[in-house]
């Protein structure tokens, strides 16, 4: 049953094939078993799973026709979940229980689906290998030496390792891609704007967006339908309507301009990873689309810019984090002060802790304008040059990442190396655009990714490229061996 | 930046960084700082600050009370509380 | 030496909507203790702010009313420090681009001049929360202050004055014209007890005729005009002694203690503010329309200026009269409902400023908790108008009238103070008195006409006194002379 995609999952549910409740269980029990080993889950919810599954089955029973009516998913742990512990990966957040929903998680319980539990991240989502989580590394499903990519590194264990079918991530400067290109599976990180971020617990506001994991193309486009809604309650949240993405997924490609940015097929691109998307290309040219290399100039700005703006807006972000009203607080703090320092300095790790003082500094007196504002600056040369660039093409093509999935620890100690893991992504982000990831091909038996990034609100043509090219390729089906 | 310098940034941030973390601490901020340093080199004269991707303007809400009591629900979830307020070491101004 | 005084103010309004800045949680004073705030004034994780139109509404009419740019375009920033009453760890306000630009008010003093204090901006903010630290209670004994956040995310704007204030009596007329301002748009409720109006003071002292500004120091917090004023003149005092005695001025936050009425620098060490003030990403640019600003414009309700006018045109009242009854929007509507009431106003205007005025003052309440409603005083004017009272009877109804005894008419009947007007009754006085008195008599028929007037007051005063007040003082005068003179 694990096997099945979210469409076959909720036609069989339709059906009457099998139960919420029967598929729910099947998910929680292959979980159970496999988790020991990935450690993608930090709270499995059986109890509730069930629950809603239940509930779910008489909403069936009565012709609920939603899709995802009685579908089980997984949240990563950034949502709030209403009486269910979020911890954002982190020991501040520990013991954290809100008494409400994001509304991701509100629009997925409206739609009947099922939360399997929640999934492991890096530390507030700070991270690009899923190793600064306080509940431990996770494992890649094709390499368990290896990092699943982060910070989404959790959800994308678990669809990878069809723990679910399909999960919830964030993305904030690759969050979503970079870990489903080292799992081997398809995910969206859509405009910004398009998903609510109430309640999703903030890194940095101005570039966190909602997205989805699945196993395919189609699947992603159903649960976008579900997660994506205006919401008042984000005023960054843009009210454009929401499309139907399942309905434009087979839309043929001829004619379809494709750019090839030159600086994403650079120095420092794994040689076999361009070797595979280029590949995959010509099984889009196949299809009809046509191919231009184009330049997007402030590519190598990217990086730099990106590592002044989020740090400085999560340095603001996490200062809610003080001991005060919920969260970690230090024993016995002698005063205000001690109260704020131990229970900042006890209840983040070292990844945090360092952005917080990058942004600190960067926002501090007589650096605001040499980092923050320049930052500010390149980011809208940077959206300028996609805007420039998507006057000739209709979709951009490139790596998702430079390598592979490495071994845990083979960044050591240095952050900067870290950071380049993104180096693909965070411009993206930085232009609030649409971005994806599909599974490309494996190097080194391990997957890698061919990214496409869009207009703003074009997810639906990501989604409907993905889709094509999922059908005139097998990747996306590769399952990592071991794992039947 | 020197750990002199990163020790200013922890106490503004309210950030308690152990003695014998405090020169590695540093080492790894100032090669970030030298990452984003990068930026000096860009040329944005007359280039507007970009705050946010959508160039969209704020919608504002109606004055409708909208939220009831939650004291108990919320204080459930806190470290320490008496009498309904939230409990702090001596606040002296 | 000849010093000069330079203050420049900051004044946080907290506005009088009905929900926060950002939340749609109560602003209602005197709730118990955080049953006011909801998941987004506690900064829980993952809440976002929602900005209420109404705080806009009231920033814009705020500066039409004084005169001001206003800001088509402002953005929210973020204004960044710890404190347990501030729950996001920062602020969110308004630095670099306000909803309110320059604009001036203009004040009167008390030899008649007038005086323009210009305005340098006033911005949009929220309130934090409150931090109560002597508690008699166990919190105390633990050592603890305990956290109130109904209070936070109170809107507030701020507003900040050019330093064009020279002395404690300009501070304190600027502060009630902005309180007179303020409550006249009707966008505060201009309670100073409860906070709604609170005064930071920058001060400094300079030689006269030096053109540079000495260091200045910020007394914070001030919510009465009474401990404005009291703090200003401490400080200019402090400041000039120090420096007198060959001293410097540090520059340094204090804090006015309303119960010793002593101010001294706070113990937090202010550390090198550096706020870090940035953008907000959660909020976006708020525009306003030419035609929004305009609508405000046309709608905007009577300004103190204008009322004064109206009141010295339409009521005939002294200047001093109409600036002082049409200050506030509560004490010009409870004067001009009386005076309607009454058919009266400058018996209403009397009665106001004179025993309501005291009675508040005495009882440190504002005119909107008055005990003797504007009807209700009306309805004892129009005793004193068809004399069925005498002034000073109606002295002792006000009295009964104020302590809830009921109205007037009630109180007149009760205690059985009708004025005496019967010609018969009054007769009957003025025989007794002249027959009981035959060596006054004989004095006052004897007297010139000079010292007779002084002379009738004791026979008046008499039969006043035989009447307990009642007789009617007109009919006892006609009747009494009449008589003397017979």
């Amino acid at each position: 049953m694990h096997k099945l995609s979210i469409a076959e999952l909720s036609r069989n549910l339709k059906n009457k094939v099998f139960s919420s409740v029967e598929a729910t269980r099947h998910f929680l029990e292959r979980s159970k078993k496999l988790n020991p080993e990935f450690n993608a889950y930090i709270t499995l919810t059986e109890e509730q799973a069930l629950a809603e599954a239940a509930e779910a089955d008489k909403r069936l029973a009565a012709g609920d026709d939603n899709v995802l009516c009685g579908v089980p998913i997984a949240h990563k742990d950034i949502f709030c979940t209403n009486g269910v512990r979020t911890s954002c990966g982190s020991r501040m957040l520990d013991n954290f229980i809100p008494p409400y929903d994001a509304t991701v998680v509100a629009n997925y319980r409206a739609a009947g689906a099922v939360m399997l539990g929640k999934t492991n991240m890096d530390e507030f989502a700070m991270g690009s290998s899923n190793e600064t989580s306080w509940y431990g590394k996770v494992r890649n499903p094709w390499a368990p030496n290896c990092v699943p990519g982060g910070s989404s590194g959790g959800s994308a264990a678990v669809v990878a390792a069809m723990m679910a079918p399909g999960a919830t991530a964030t993305d904030t400067g690759g969050s979503i891609r970079q870990p489903a290109a080292l799992c081997g599976i398809t995910g969206l990180k859509p405009t910004y704007g398009r998903v609510s971020r109430w309640g999703m617990i903030a890194f940095a506001s101005s570039l966190d967006q909602g997205g989805v994991m699945a196993r395919s193309a189609e699947d992603a486009a159903i649960l976008l339908n579900a997660m994506a809604s205006y919401d008042s309650k984000d005023s960054t949240c843009i009210n454009e309507p929401v499309p139907d993405y399942t309905a434009t997924l087979h839309n043929k490609l001829e004619g379809l301009r494709i750019g090839l940015p030159e600086e994403y097929f650079g120095e420092g691109l794994h040689p076999e990873i361009q070797a595979a998307v280029e590949d995959a290309i010509k099984i889009l040219e196949k299809r009809g689309a046509s191919i231009k290399k184009i330049s997007l100039p402030h590519s190598h700005l990217a990086v730099p810019a990106y590592y002044v703006i989020a740090p400085a807006e999560c340095s603001a972000n996490l200062s809610r984090f003080d001991g005060v009203r919920y969260g970690h607080r230090c024993e016995d703090p002698k005063d205000l002060m001690d109260l704020f320092k131990r229970s900042r300095g006890e209840g983040f790790g070292e990844e945090v802790k360092r952005r917080i003082l990058v942004g600190t500094y960067a926002l501090s007196a007589g650096y605001y304008d040499a980092y923050y504002r320049k930052a500010q600056q390149v980011r809208r040369l940077i959206k300028q040059d996609f805007d420039e660039a998507f006057n000739d093409v209709d979709v951009i093509l490139g790596p998702t990442a430079p390598t592979p999935a490495f071994e845990f620890g083979a960044k050591g100690n240095d952050p900067v190396a870290m950071y380049l893991e993104d180096i693909y992504t965070i411009a993206t982000n930085l232009a609030g655009l649409p971005g994806m990831s599909i599974p490309c091909g494996l190097v080194d038996n391990k997957p890698v990714g061919l990214q496409l990034i869009g207009q703003a609100w074009d997810e639906a043509r990501l989604l409907n490229v993905a889709n094509e090219f999922q059908h005139h390729s097998d990747f996306h089906t590769w399952t990592p061996g071991g794992l039947a | 930046m020197n750990p002199s310098d990163v020790e200013k940034l922890a106490h503004l941030a309210r950030l308690e960084i152990s003695d014998d973390t405090i020169a590695e601490v540093s080492k790894s901020v100032s090669e970030v700082i030298k990452l984003v340093d990068q930026l000096q080199a860009a040329s944005t004269e007359g280039v507007e600050p970009m705050a946010h991707p959508q160039d969209a303007l704020q919608i504002l809400r109606s004055d409708e009370v909208t939220e009831g009591n939650v004291r108990d629900a919320f204080q459930a979830i806190a470290p320490a509380t008496e009498d309904g307020l939230y409990l702090v070491p001596k606040v002296i101004d | 030496m000849e010093w000069e005084t330079v203050i420049g103010l900051e004044v946080h309004v907290q506005l009088a909507t009905k929900t926060k800045i950002f939340s749609g949680a109560s602003t209602a004073f005197g709730a118990e203790p955080n049953t006011q705030a909801c998941a987004i004034d506690l900064a829980m994780p993952g809440t976002l702010p929602s900005p209420n139109a109404e705080a806009f509404r009231y920033a814009v009419m705020f500066g039409l009313a004084i005169d001001a740019e206003i800001g088509k375009r402002s953005v929210f920033e973020r204004k960044n420090y710890f404190y347990p009453d501030l729950p996001k760890g920062y602020q969110t306000t308004q630095l670099a681009e306000p909803i309110v630009g320059a604009g001036h008010v203009d004040i009167q003093l008390e030899d008649g001049s007038e005086k323009r204090i210009r305005i340098h901006h006033a911005h949009l903010e929220e309130d934090a929360g409150k931090s109560l630290h002597d508690l008699s209670s166990s919190i105390a004994s633990q050592g603890m202050s305990g956290i109130d956040l109904n209070r936070a995310g109170t809107p507030l704007i701020e507003i900040v004055t050019e330093p064009d204030i020279r002395n404690a009596e300009e501070a304190v007329a600027f502060a009630r014209k902005l309180h007179s301002i303020v409550t006249s748009l009707g966008i505060c409720d201009g309670e100073m007890s409860q906070g709604s109006m609170r005064f930071d003071v920058n001060i400094s002292v300079r030689l006269k005729g030096e053109e540079e500004f000495g260091t200045r120091t910020e007394t914070k917090n001030l919510n009465s005009f009474k401990f404005m004023e009291k703090c200003i003149h401490q400080e200019v005092e402090r400041q000039i002694d120090v420096l007198e005695d060959g001293g410097t001025i540090t520059q340094e936050t204090r804090l006015y203690d309303g119960e010793t009425h002593t101010a001294r620098a706070m113990r937090s060490k202010e550390e090198a503010n550096d706020y870090r003030y940035f953008p907000c990403p959660d909020l976006l640019p708020v525009i306003l329309t030419d035609d929004y600003i305009e609508d405000l414009r046309q709608s905007l309700p009577e300004l103190p200026d204008a009322r004064k006018q109206r009141f010295q045109q339409d009521y005939g009242l002294s200047s001093y009269d109409a600036g002082v009854l049409g200050s506030d929007a509560a004490t010009a509507h409870y004067f001009e409902s009386c005076a309607t009431a009454a058919s009266d106003a400058k018996l209403a205007a009397n009665w106001v400023m004179g025993e309501i005025s005291a009675r508040l003052n005495a009882e440190e309440i504002s005119i909107s908790h008055a005990k003797v409603s504007a009807e209700q005083l009306a309805g004892l004017i129009s005793r004193i108008k068809d004399q069925t009272i005498s002034n000073k009877i109606a002295k002792q109804v006000f009295e009964a009238m104020w302590a809830g005894e009921g109205d007037a008419d009630s109180i007149i009947d009760t205690k059985g103070l009708k004025q005496v007007s019967d010609s018969g009754a009054i007769e009957k006085l003025v025989d007794d008195v002249i027959a009981n008195n035959p060596q006054q008599v004989e004095n006052y028929r004897k007297a010139d006409d000079a010292k007779r007037p002084k002379m009738l007051g004791f026979f008046v005063g008499q039969i006043m006194k035989a009447s307990k007040g009642q007789a009617n003082p007109q009919q006892v005068n006609k009747v009494l002379l009449d008589k003397l003179n017979a």
